[in-house]
């Protein structure tokens, strides 16, 4: 079985082939079919190769599948190759299982789009890049998934390009993510010429057996940071996602919430042998980057008022967990909530679609409320994932942000605080978009008025093709703490599972007060959730407070129009200075060496007379003079 | 004096050579119809093959006499793409003097 492991990327360019070559002929909504089908054998392989893997003792679930040599150049030997460990089952698993779903959901949601077939062209050509991405034995082969992805976040972020806020969104995500390439690409320089080699098992090998210097170490760790901001939304790059909600819901759920955000984490759990032998502050930084995004975002959310926007700086201070999560040195944390995380947020998404969808493309919560008696499915599971994510027990998001917050009270108590803070507000914002989209009283009759001349224009629920995926994710955002219950050692399935991949890494903290007293935690993890429900509760349905939404969160602290400002004003006048430095001294210098040559030759071409004896005549003067050297050269 | 006791030396020889690769060399840089022009150039060829053959001889040496033949193979060669040449120029101008053709230059 594991030798069929190459199947898992085949299947989803095959279709990206398929629908390629013949997309405009399959139409709609057989070119939906046909990708999610692709999705879904890809997902059936992938549960064969994890049964097949699992059934290997622990220290030998490791199997490399070398398909081909990619690039044979000197000492530099680049296989394209699949590793299957643990880890990269973990994520194979839960982006083709949630990736099916959610081509599930676009053939509904996608329904009379006029380019149905190409948004599953680019879904399926996204799945394989990401695959690619996690499967990738060495660091080419994962930044070949990483670039992949990012291309494919561009397409669908603006895929409605005739719409101009969109198109400027997907050149926004693609310049950022650019930013953060260029660290990955350093950091895999650095690597190669301290390891030579770019293969994982290579580097980490090396680092475990301490050939790798901890100066080297630290700047592969940081430059892979670096990249890791970029794609996975961390302060100071995270300003492309809330922008990128300008792409179909669908993409929103699978790209910007579920998988392609968070490689970022994987690729610093895939590396955490290097992050382990560098210098402590590196792990530091990236703990205190992410509680500070997590925090910052957090902010930003509770003062939103599109409904994906909320979803959005809800996700970025998600990953700002995980990352707080790696800081700490707990990998296994941060996969386990980069997993419900996959389920709950990608729910959330699919539900807010579901309501966008109903709602004739409004996105506005205040031009919503009271929708759960028209559309009671999509807001009962839409009720599963605020609990998720807001942390009440026994969801799925309540098991894996504990378990996070217990390694990060055991690191840091300053970042728990922060944690704790960001989890209350997290509830809290949760809870406020829940109650103004299916609570209270309902505000969009004014406006059906309005759309009148459209017929039907309130609000209905969506078909079932897109209520099925929605069960689906609310059943594992429900069970999805199962997978790593803090009770005893024998209820972490998560973390025996991939113990042969962090065990360098990962950070132990038996014997600790966090660990000694993990239940008082749970019980500050609860009460600070009912805190946050309590609070948002008592504001928008009881109405006992004012809302406190002051402009400058709503505007996310001012820092993209800051950026922008910066970058519009001195940036911009910089770069121009830049440019005319290169049309007038770099340029110059090229077309003068040129115009020199130029004119030196016009000047030599009329030596060339076109008379034969002229020719004889400087033939002849040449012999005379050789001889004369020839014969002078004695006798002087 | 008596004609018949001298006998021809190999200087003889080189200054004949000398004399007709002159004559040769003048030809080609003062005449101008390109057939003449030819016939000078064979004159230097053949001079030169004269002072090897003398010099091979006064030196007992068979590598003079050896680089004559390879002389004459690339001259007869010469002989046949330049006449060619020469031929199809005279049939299109038959008046055409070295100088006219001087489409090439720069």
């Amino acid at each position: 079985m594991l030798e069929n492991a190459w199947l898992i990327p085949a299947l989803p360019l095959a279709g990206f082939i398929i629908i390629f070559l013949f997309g405009r002929r399959l139409g709609e909504p057989r070119a939906g079919v046909l990708a999610t089908l692709m999705t879904a054998g890809s997902f059936v392989v992938t549960v064969g190769v994890f049964f097949a893997l699992l059934s290997r003792a622990s220290e030998d679930r490791h199997h490399v599948v070398t398909l081909f040599t990619w690039l044979p150049v000197g000492s530099l030997h680049i296989d394209m190759a699949i590793l299957i460990d643990p880890l990269s089952v973990t994520m194979a698993l839960f982006i083709t299982g949630i990736g099916a779903l959610i081509h599930l959901y676009a053939i509904g949601y996608m329904h009379g789009d006029p380019k149905f077939s190409k948004f599953f062209l680019y879904l399926n050509l996204f799945i394989f890049s990401m695959l690619m991405l996690v499967l990738g034995e060495n660091l080419l082969v994962t930044f070949l998934g990483w670039e992949g992805v990012g291309a494919c976040s561009y397409f669908l972020i603006s895929f409605w390009h005739t719409r101009d806020s969109a198109a400027t969104a997907g050149k926004k995500a693609f310049v950022t993510n650019r930013v953060g390439d260029w660290g990955v690409m350093i950091a895999m320089f650095m690597a190669f010429s301290a390891v030579g080699t770019l293969s994982y098992s290579g580097i980490n090998e090396a680092a475990e057996s301490g050939q790798l210097a901890a100066v080297t170490a630290t700047g592969i760790a940081l430059m892979l940071f670096i990249g890791a901001c970029g794609k996975s939304a961390q302060l100071p790059l995270y300003l492309w996602l809330p922008d990128a909600m300008e792409g179909p819901t669908p993409v929103s759920a699978l790209i910007h919430a579920a998988t392609m955000v968070t490689s970022g984490v994987f690729l610093m759990t895939r590396m955490n042998p290097v992050l382990h032998v560098s210098y402590h502050w590196v792990m530091t930084i990236i703990a205190v980057v992410g509680a500070a995004t997590a925090l910052f975002a957090a902010t930003v959310a509770v003062a939103q008022t599109d409904i994906k926007k909320v979803l959005a700086y809800s996700t970025v201070s998600q990953l700002g967990f995980m990352f707080l999560a790696i800081g700490s040195g707990a990998y296994v944390a941060a996969i386990f909530h980069m997993v419900t995380h996959a389920f709950f947020k990608a729910l959330l998404f699919l539900g807010s679609g579901a309501v966008i969808h109903g709602m004739h493309h409004q996105q506005d919560m205040r031009k919503m409320g009271a929708l759960r008696k028209v559309m009671p499915i999509t807001a009962m599971t839409f009720i599963v994932g605020w609990l998720a994510i807001a942390g009440v027990p026994p969801f799925a998001g309540f098991w894996s942000k504990d378990e996070i917050l217990l390694y990060v009270y055991a690191n840091n108590r300053g970042l728990y605080l922060v944690g704790v803070v960001t989890a209350l507000l997290t509830a809290y914002y949760m809870t406020r978009q829940v109650i103004m989209v299916f609570y209270g009283e309902a505000r969009w009759h004014d406006q059906s008025e309005e759309h009148g001349a459209h017929g039907d224009a309130t609000p209905h629920e969506s078909p079932w093709i897109m209520l099925a995926p929605l069960v689906v994710l609310s059943g594992l955002a429900i069970g999805g703490g199962l997978l790593q219950l803090p009770f005893s050692s024998k209820t972490h399935f998560l973390e025996h599972w991939l113990e042969p991949v962090i065990e360098s890494g990962e950070r132990n903290i038996d014997g600790t007060w966090a660990s000694d007293n993990k239940y008082l935690l749970l019980l500050v993890a609860v009460v600070i959730a009912c805190l946050g429900i309590a609070g948002a509760i008592a504001v928008y349905a009881k109405k006992k407070a004012p809302a406190l939404e002051p402009a400058i969160l709503a505007n996310g602290w001012m820092y993209d129009s800051s950026v922008s400002r910066f970058m519009g004003g001195p940036g911009r006048a910089a770069f121009s200075g830049v440019a005319r430095f290169d049309a007038g001294v770099v340029d110059g210098a090229v077309n003068g060496v040129a115009r020199v040559v130029g004119s030196t030759s016009n000047a030599l071409r009329k030596v060339q007379t076109g008379f034969v004896r002229f020719y004889a005549a400087i033939l002849g003067l040449g012999v005379v003079v050789l001889l004369a050297w020839f014969l002078l050269r004695g006798v002087l | 004096m008596n004609l018949a006791v001298i006998e021809p030396t190999t200087s003889w020889y080189l200054v004949l050579a000398a004399v007709l690769f002159g004559i040769g060399t003048v030809g080609v840089m003062v005449r101008r119809n390109p057939l003449v022009m030819f016939m000078c150039i064979e004159l230097m060829l053949n001079a030169v093959n004269l002072s090897f053959v003398a010099l091979s001889a006064s030196l007992s040496d068979i590598n003079g006499q050896t680089a004559v033949f390879f002389v004459l193979v690339v001259a007869a060669a010469e002989v046949v793409v330049g006449l060619g040449i020469i031929v199809s120029i005279m049939r299109r101008r038959s008046d055409a003097t070295a100088d006219d053709l001087s489409v090439l230059k720069g």
